[in-house]
C-alpha cells in the first residue's frame, strides 16, 4: 500500500513540476493533460485507498517514508498516517481538485498564464495531500505552510493587479500569524512529549492532564490548554476564524477556480481537519474546547451578516464560507468532530459548486462580478441555474440536501453540549441559519431572477454584446458532477456521524458525548428528517428564503428603507466591523512606524551617532587626522599585513624544508 | 586515495597560491585571469569534497589533522583539523567562491585579475580560519581575511566605500584586538596556543568572564550581533555584489563559529553567567532588526538587516543550553539548539548569498538598489522573478527550504528554555515574511513600473546557472537536512559535555 500512498502525492507533484518548469516547451494542451491526469491518478488511487480502509476494514497505515533528520535523539520523519479520517479527506480533496482542474480548461482558456496556473493547482493538491496524510507534526506543518504558499501564489496569480498583490501579501501574513501560534504549539508538544509523531504524542498526552506551566510568572496554566489553544491559533489562520478571517474575503482576487478549490473546499478546511485529527489532545482541555466553540459560533453568525451587504457575487460566497467554517469550528468545540468533518465534506461539494457556478456566471457576463449588474440569467444559463439552485439549497440546509444533514447535526450537537459557552454558541448558530438562507437567496434571486440589469452595462465596445451564453461543457460538467454529491452526500450521515466510522481516528472524552447522545436517538434517516421538521432550523431557513424573496423579488424598496433607517448598522456591516482598518492602522502602520523609529532612533542616532561617532569625537583630533588620511592608512595597513603574513609564511616554509 | 593527502593545507593554499598566479597574470589578459581563477576555485571545491565524503561521523575528534612546529620559541604550531562544525563551513566557502567568481565574470571590467585574486586569497584565508587549531594561526587568518575584504569594498565598491571600509575596519579591529589579548593571557597561563588544550585549561570564574567578554567583542562584531551591527548594512551597500555574497555567506559565520570553538568550550562557566546577555542580544536581533528591515528602502540594506536577524537564530541556539537545564533539569533540547544554530548558518549562507546575487542582477541592469525604482519586474524577467520569489520565501523560513530547518530547530529548543524566548523568536515567522515579501511585492509584482523596467532583459545563462545551483542547494537542504545533521552529532555531543562540566 505504501507505494500507492506515495503515488497519490507524487502524481500531482510531478505533473506540477512538468507543467511549471517546462510549460512553454510542452504547450497548453499537454500541460493541462498531464496535470489533469496526475490528479485523476490521485483521485482513483484515493478511491481505492478509501475502499481498502473504509469499506473493507483494512489496517490503518502508519509508516515513515524517509527520515528528514535526527537531532538530539528525536526523529523527524516524513511519513503517512492513513486511517478513515485521512481516507475521507483524500477523496474529498482529490475529487474537488479534479473537478477544478477540468473546469479550469474552460475558465482560464484565454489566460497567458495557463500552464503556470495548472502547475500551481497541482502543486496545491500535492501540498494539501501531504497535510492530510501526515503522521507527524513536522509534515503537518510542511503541508500547512505549503498550502499557504500556494494560496499566496494563486491569489496573486494576476500579478499586475494592485489589489491582487495586496491581497496575497495580506493572506500570507495573516496566515503567518496563525502559523506563529501553531509553531509554538508544536514546540510545546515537543517539549512535553519529546516526540512529533501523532500516535506517540497521543499516547503521552493523557499524562499531561494535570501538568501546569507558567507562561505569565505567577499564573499556572494547564499544559494541555496552552498547547491546544496555540494549535487552534493556527487553525484560526487557515480556517479563517475571527479575528484572523480578514484574508479570506480579499483572496477572491484570485481566479475563480482557486476560490473554489482553495478558499472553499480544501485549504480553509485544514484547520478543521487539524483539530479533528488532534481530538485526543483537545479532549483533554475543556478550556480550549470552549474557546474553539465560541470563536466558531461568533464567526458563523457575524460573518454571515456581512454576507448580506456584499454586492460582489464572489464575496457573498466568500463570507458564506467564513460563516460555514464557523459552523464547523463550533462543532469541533462541542466535541462533535464527526459532524464537523461531515459538514466539511458536504460543504466542500456544494461550496465548490457555488463558486464554480459563480465563475460560470462571471465568464458569461465577461468578467462582471457585481450582482447589481446581473439578474434574469435563468433563461440563458439553465445548467448553471439549476446546479446553483442545488448548491444554494444545500448551503441553507434545505431538507433532503446534504447540507441539511450536516448542519442539523452540528446544531443538534451544540445544543446537546454542556461545556461553558455552549448556550451562547447554540443561539448564534441557530440564528445563523436564517442569515445564511437570507444572503444565499438574495444572491440567487439577484443573479438568476429579477430584471436583466447586465444589458445597460454590457461592454459593447469590446464587441461581445448580445445575450449571455451557457458555459462550455468543461465548465458545466464539473457543476453537474458536484451537484450530485451536494444532494446525496448527506445520506451517509449513518455511519459517518451517528455510526462508528471515525471510531479509530477521533477520540471523544467522557462527558463530551453530544454525538453519542444523538446516536441514541437516531432511528434511521427518515426519522431524522421527520424530527427536523419539528425543530427550529428548517423553519428559520425557510423564513430566510421567504424574506429574501419578498425583499428582492417583490418589494425592492424594503432594502432601501432598511439602509435608510438602519444606516449605522449597514455601515458597520459594510465596514466589516472595522477589522481591516484596524489592522491596517495598528499592525501594518504601527509596525512600519516602530521600524522607522528603531532604525532612525536606535541604529542611526543612538548607536552610530552617540556611541560610535561619540567615541570617535572623544578621541578628538586623532579622529580628525585619521579622517584625512584614511584611504592611505587603509592601504598601508593592508600592505603591512600582507607583508607580515608573507614573512610568517616564509618562516613556515623554511621550517618545513630545512627543519 | 585522499587519505594521505594534506587536504586542509591544499584547500587553504591552492586558492592563495592560485590567487597570486592570477595576480601575476596581470591585467594584460582579463580573460585568462577569469579562467585561471575559475579553474582554481573549482579545483579547490573538488579538493574539499573528500572532506565530506571521507568524514568520520562517529567521532568528535579532529580529523584530517596536520601539525608542524612553526615558531617553536612560542610553541606556535601550524596545526589544522576539522570537526563536524567546521567541515560544513569549509564546503560552504568553496562552493560560494566558485559561484562568486562566475558572478563577477562579466560585471567586473576594472582590474579583473586583482578582483579575482582577492576572492581566491580571501577564500584560502577564510578556510584557514575554519580549520586552524592553533590560536595564533587562527588569529592570523582571522585578521588576514579582512585585508582582501577591505580591498574588495575599497576598490570595487560604491560611492561611500571609504566611509564603509573605515567603519568596517574600526569595528572589526577593535573586536579582534581584545581577542588577541585574551589569547596571549591564556598562553601565559598554559604555555600553549593549541585550541584543544585551551579547552581543558583551568580558569577561575573571574578570568573566564574577562576572556568571555573579550571573545564576545571579537565575535559579536563579526556575526554581527545587535548593537554592534551597524557596520554591516553600510559595508553591504558599498560592497560589490561578490563582496556582499562572501561577507554574508561566510564571513558572518566566523563569529558564530568562534562561539562554538572558543567561547563555549574555553569559558563554560562564564558562558553560563553571561548567557542572558547573548540571548538578549540574539532576540533583540530577531525582533528589533526585523522591524528595522521592514522599513528599508534600499534592497541591499534590507537583506543586510535580514542577515542580522537570521544570524540571531544561530547565536540564540548556541546559548540555550544553560536555560534548558535550569528549566527542565535535562539537557534534552540543547543539542537541537546548537545544531539548529549551525544549520541556520549554512542555510543563511545559501539564501543571503542568493538574495545578494539577485539584487546584483537587478543592479547590473538598472544601476539602482532603491526598491521604489522598481515594480513589475516579473513582466520582463519572469525567470528571475520566479527565483527571486523562491529565495524570498526561503528567507521567510518556508518549510521545504533550508531557511526553515535552523529556525524550526532553534524555536523548538528555545521553547524548552523559556516560553517567551520561543515567542519572540517565532515572531520571525511574521516579521521575516513581512519584510521579504513586501519587498517582493514592490519590486517583482505589479504592472511594469517604468520604462527602464520595461526594457529589462531576463537572466543570462551564467546568472541562471548560479542562482539555479543555489536554489537546488536551498531545496535539498530543506527537504533532506539529515546528511548535514549527521556530520554534527558527535561534535555537538562532545561540546555539550565540555560546557556542562564546570571548570571551577
Amino acid at each position: 500500500m505504501k507505494t500507492i500512498y506515495l503515488a497519490i502525492v507524487l502524481a500531482p507533484l510531478l505533473a506540477a513540476v512538468l507543467a511549471g518548469l517546462f510549460g512553454k516547451a510542452i504547450g497548453r494542451t499537454v500541460a493541462h493533460t498531464v496535470t489533469i491526469a496526475g490528479v485523476a491518478v490521485s483521485f482513483v488511487l484515493s478511491l481505492i485507498v478509501f475502499k481498502h480502509i473504509a469499506l473493507d476494514g483494512g489496517e490503518i497505515f502508519n509508516g515513515s517514508v524517509y527520515t528528514w533528520m535526527v537531532s538530539d535523539g528525536i526523529h523527524f520523519e516524513v511519513g503517512f498516517l492513513i486511517d478513515k479520517l485521512t481516507a475521507l479527506m483524500m477523496v474529498v480533496v482529490t475529487f474537488v481538485s479534479l473537478m477544478v482542474h477540468i473546469y479550469t480548461v474552460g475558465y482560464m482558456r484565454d489566460d497567458p498564464g495557463y500552464q503556470r496556473f495548472f502547475s500551481y493547482i497541482s502543486l496545491f493538491t500535492f501540498s494539501m495531500l501531504m497535510l492530510v496524510m501526515a503522521n507527524n507534526f513536522l509534515q503537518l506543518f510542511f503541508g500547512w505552510e505549503a498550502v499557504g504558499l500556494m494560496s499566496y501564489l494563486l491569489i496573486g496569480f494576476w500579478y499586475k493587479r494592485e489589489s491582487a498583490i495586496y491581497a496575497n501579501l495580506k493572506a500570507f501574513l495573516v496566515n503567518r500569524v496563525g502559523d506563529f501560534g501553531f509553531l509554538l504549539g508544536i514546540a510545546a508538544i515537543l517539549m512535553y512529549t519529546n516526540s512529533l509523531d501523532y500516535y506517540e504524542v497521543f499516547a503521552k498526552a493523557p499524562d499531561l492532564t494535570n501538568e501546569t506551566m507558567s507562561v505569565i510568572p505567577g499564573k499556572e496554566w494547564a499544559v494541555m490548554s496552552v498547547i491546544c489553544i496555540l494549535l487552534f491559533i493556527g487553525a484560526m489562520g487557515k480556517s479563517a476564524q475571527m479575528p484572523l478571517h480578514v484574508w479570506l474575503p480579499d483572496s477572491m482576487e484570485g481566479p475563480t477556480p482557486i476560490s473554489a478549490l482553495i478558499h472553499a473546499a480544501t485549504m480553509v478546511t485544514a484547520g478543521i481537519f487539524m483539530v479533528a485529527r488532534m481530538s485526543p489532545l483537545f479532549e483533554l482541555s475543556e478550556t480550549a474546547l470552549t474557546v474553539v466553540m465560541v470563536i466558531g459560533a461568533l464567526t458563523a453568525f457575524f460573518m454571515g451578516l456581512v454576507g448580506i451587504v456584499q454586492n460582489d457575487i464572489k464575496r457573498v460566497v466568500a463570507y458564506s464560507t467564513l460563516s460555514q467554517l464557523g459552523y464547523m469550528t463550533a462543532a469541533l468545540g462541542a466535541s462533535a468532530y464527526a459532524a464537523s468533518i461531515f459538514h466539511l465534506m458536504t460543504h466542500a461539494f456544494f461550496k465548490a459548486l457555488l463558486f464554480l457556478a459563480a465563475g460560470s456566471v462571471i465568464i458569461a457576463l465577461h468578467h462582471e462580478q457585481d450582482m447589481r449588474r446581473m439578474g434574469g440569467l435563468r433563461k440563458y444559463m439553465p445548467i448553471t441555474y439549476w446546479t446553483s439552485l442545488v448548491g444554494s439549497l444545500a448551503l441553507i440546509g434545505f431538507p433532503f440536501t446534504s447540507g441539511f444533514f450536516s448542519k442539523d447535526s452540528i446544531i443538534e450537537a451544540i445544543h446537546l453540549s454542556h461545556i461553558p459557552g455552549s448556550t451562547l454558541a447554540y443561539w448564534l448558530v441557530l440564528l445563523g441559519v436564517f442569515v445564511t438562507a437570507f444572503y444565499t437567496f438574495r444572491m440567487f434571486f439577484l443573479v438568476f431572477h429579477t430584471d436583466e440589469r447586465f444589458r445597460q452595462h454590457a461592454h459593447d465596445d469590446h464587441g461581445h454584446g448580445g445575450d449571455p451564453k451557457e458555459s462550455p461543457w468543461v465548465v458545466t460538467l464539473p457543476l453537474v458532477a458536484l451537484a450530485i454529491p451536494s444532494v446525496i452526500a448527506g445520506y451517509t450521515i449513518d455511519p459517518v456521524v451517528v455510526g462508528d466510522y471515525f471510531k479509530d481516528a477521533i477520540h471523544v472524552a467522557h462527558g463530551h458525548e453530544a454525538i453519542a447522545h444523538m446516536t441514541q436517538h437516531y432511528h434511521g434517516i427518515w426519522a431524522f428528517v421527520a424530527h427536523a421538521f419539528k425543530a427550529a432550523p428548517v423553519y428559520l431557513a425557510l423564513l430566510g428564503v421567504l424574506a429574501a424573496y419578498i425583499i428582492y423579488m417583490q418589494r425592492p424598496q424594503v432594502a432601501d428603507w432598511f439602509v435608510d433607517k438602519f444606516g449605522w448598522l449597514h455601515r458597520i456591516l459594510d465596514n466589516k466591523y472595522g477589522f481591516d482598518s484596524f489592522n491596517e492602522t495598528v499592525f501594518a502602520g504601527g509596525g512600519r512606524a516602530l521600524g522607522s523609529m528603531l532604525w532612525r532612533g536606535g541604529d542611526a542616532f543612538f548607536i552610530d551617532d552617540v556611541l560610535i561617532n561619540g567615541t570617535a569625537k572623544s578621541v578628538g583630533w586623532i579622529a580628525g587626522k585619521v579622517r584625512h588620511i584614511q584611504t592611505g592608512y587603509l592601504y598601508h595597513y593592508a600592505f603591512a599585513m600582507i607583508i607580515g603574513l608573507l614573512l610568517l609564511l616564509a618562516q613556515l616554509v623554511r621550517k618545513m624544508l630545512f627543519g | 586515495m585522499f587519505a594521505d593527502w594534506p587536504l586542509l593545507s591544499l584547500v587553504i593554499w591552492v586558492p592563495i597560491v592560485g590567487g597570486m598566479m592570477v595576480l601575476a597574470a596581470g591585467d594584460s589578459g582579463a580573460a585568462a585571469a577569469r579562467r585561471i581563477a575559475l579553474g582554481v576555485a573549482v579545483v579547490t571545491f573538488m579538493l574539499s569534497i573528500p572532506l565530506f565524503t571521507g568524514f568520520d561521523r562517529s567521532t568528535y575528534l579532529m580529523q584530517f589533522v596536520e601539525q608542524t612546529p612553526w615558531i617553536s620559541a612560542f610553541n606556535i604550531n601550524y596545526h589544522l583539523g576539522v570537526d563536524g562544525f567546521s567541515m560544513p563551513l569549509i564546503l560552504l566557502t568553496t562552493i560560494t567562491t566558485v559561484l562568486v567568481i562566475i558572478a563577477g565574470w562579466q560585471v567586473i571590467q576594472k582590474r579583473v585579475s586583482q578582483y579575482m585574486a582577492a576572492f581566491l586569497i580571501l577564500e584560502g584565508l577564510m578556510i584557514g580560519v575554519f580549520c586552524s587549531l592553533d590560536a595564533i594561526l587562527f588569529y592570523i587568518f582571522f585578521e588576514g581575511m579582512l585585508i582582501p575584504m577591505f580591498l574588495i569594498i575599497g576598490v570595487w565598491g560604491g560611492e561611500r566605500r571609504v566611509y564603509a571600509t573605515f567603519k568596517f575596519f574600526l569595528y572589526t579591529f577593535l573586536g579582534s584586538v581584545l581577542m588577541l589579548i585574551a589569547l596571549i593571557y591564556m598562553y601565559s597561563k598554559s604555555g600553549s596556543f593549541n585550541i584543544l588544550e585551551l579547552h581543558d585549561l583551568k580558569l577561575s570564574l573571574g578570568e573566564q568572564k574577562l576572556i568571555f567578554l573579550a571573545f564576545l567583542t571579537g565575535f559579536a562584531v563579526k556575526v554581527p550581533m545587535w548593537p554592534v551591527h551597524t557596520w554591516l548594512p553600510d559595508a553591504h551597500v558599498e560592497a560589490p555584489t561578490g563582496g556582499s555574497v562572501i561577507l554574508a555567506a561566510i564571513m558572518l559565520k566566523i563569529g558564530g563559529y568562534g562561539f562554538l570553538r572558543f567561547s563555549l568550550p574555553i569559558t563554560p562557566d562564564a558562558s553560563q553567567a553571561f548567557d542572558w546577555l547573548i540571548i538578549f542580544m540574539s532576540l533583540t536581533a530577531v525582533v528589533y532588526i526585523g522591524f528595522v528591515a521592514m522599513v528599508q528602502k534600499d534592497m541591499k540594506k534590507l537583506i543586510a538587516y535580514s542577515s542580522i536577524a537570521h544570524m540571531g537564530f544561530a547565536t540564540l541556539g548556541m546559548f540555550l543550553v544553560f536555560r534548558i537545564i535550569a528549566n527542565t533539569d535535562s539537557m534534552q533540547g540543547a543539542a537541537l539548539g546548537i545544531e539548529g544554530g549551525v544549520v541556520q548558518m549554512i542555510s543563511h549562507g545559501f539564501i543571503s548569498g542568493a538574495l545578494f546575487l539577485c539584487v546584483g542582477v537587478l543592479y547590473d541592469r538598472m544601476h539602482t538598489r532603491q526598491i521604489a525604482d522598481y515594480g513589475g519586474v516579473v513582466n520582463t524577467m519572469p525567470v528571475f522573478a520566479a527565483l527571486f520569489v523562491f529565495f524570498a520565501m526561503a528567507n521567510s523560513g518556508l518549510p521545504g527550504t533550508s531557511g526553515f530547518v535552523g529556525e524550526f530547530m532553534v524555536i523548538l529548543a528555545s521553547f524548552k528554555a523559556n516560553f517567551w524566548f520561543a515567542f519572540l523568536a517565532a515572531l520571525t515567522l511574521i516579521l521575516g515574511a513581512a519584510y521579504s515579501l513586501w519587498m517582493v511585492k514592490r519590486v517583482v509584482f505589479g504592472d511594469v513600473g517604468n520604462d527602464r523596467v520595461a526594457a529589462l532583459q531576463d537572466l543570462n545563462q551564467r546568472e541562471f546557472l548560479i542562482l539555479g545551483i543555489l536554489a537546488i542547494l536551498v531545496l535539498l537542504l530543506g527537504l533532506w537536512p539529515a546528511p548535514l545533521l549527521d556530520v554534527m552529532h558527535a561534535s555537538t555531543e562532545h561540546l555539550l559535555q565540555q560546557i556542562s562540566h564546570s571548570k571551577l
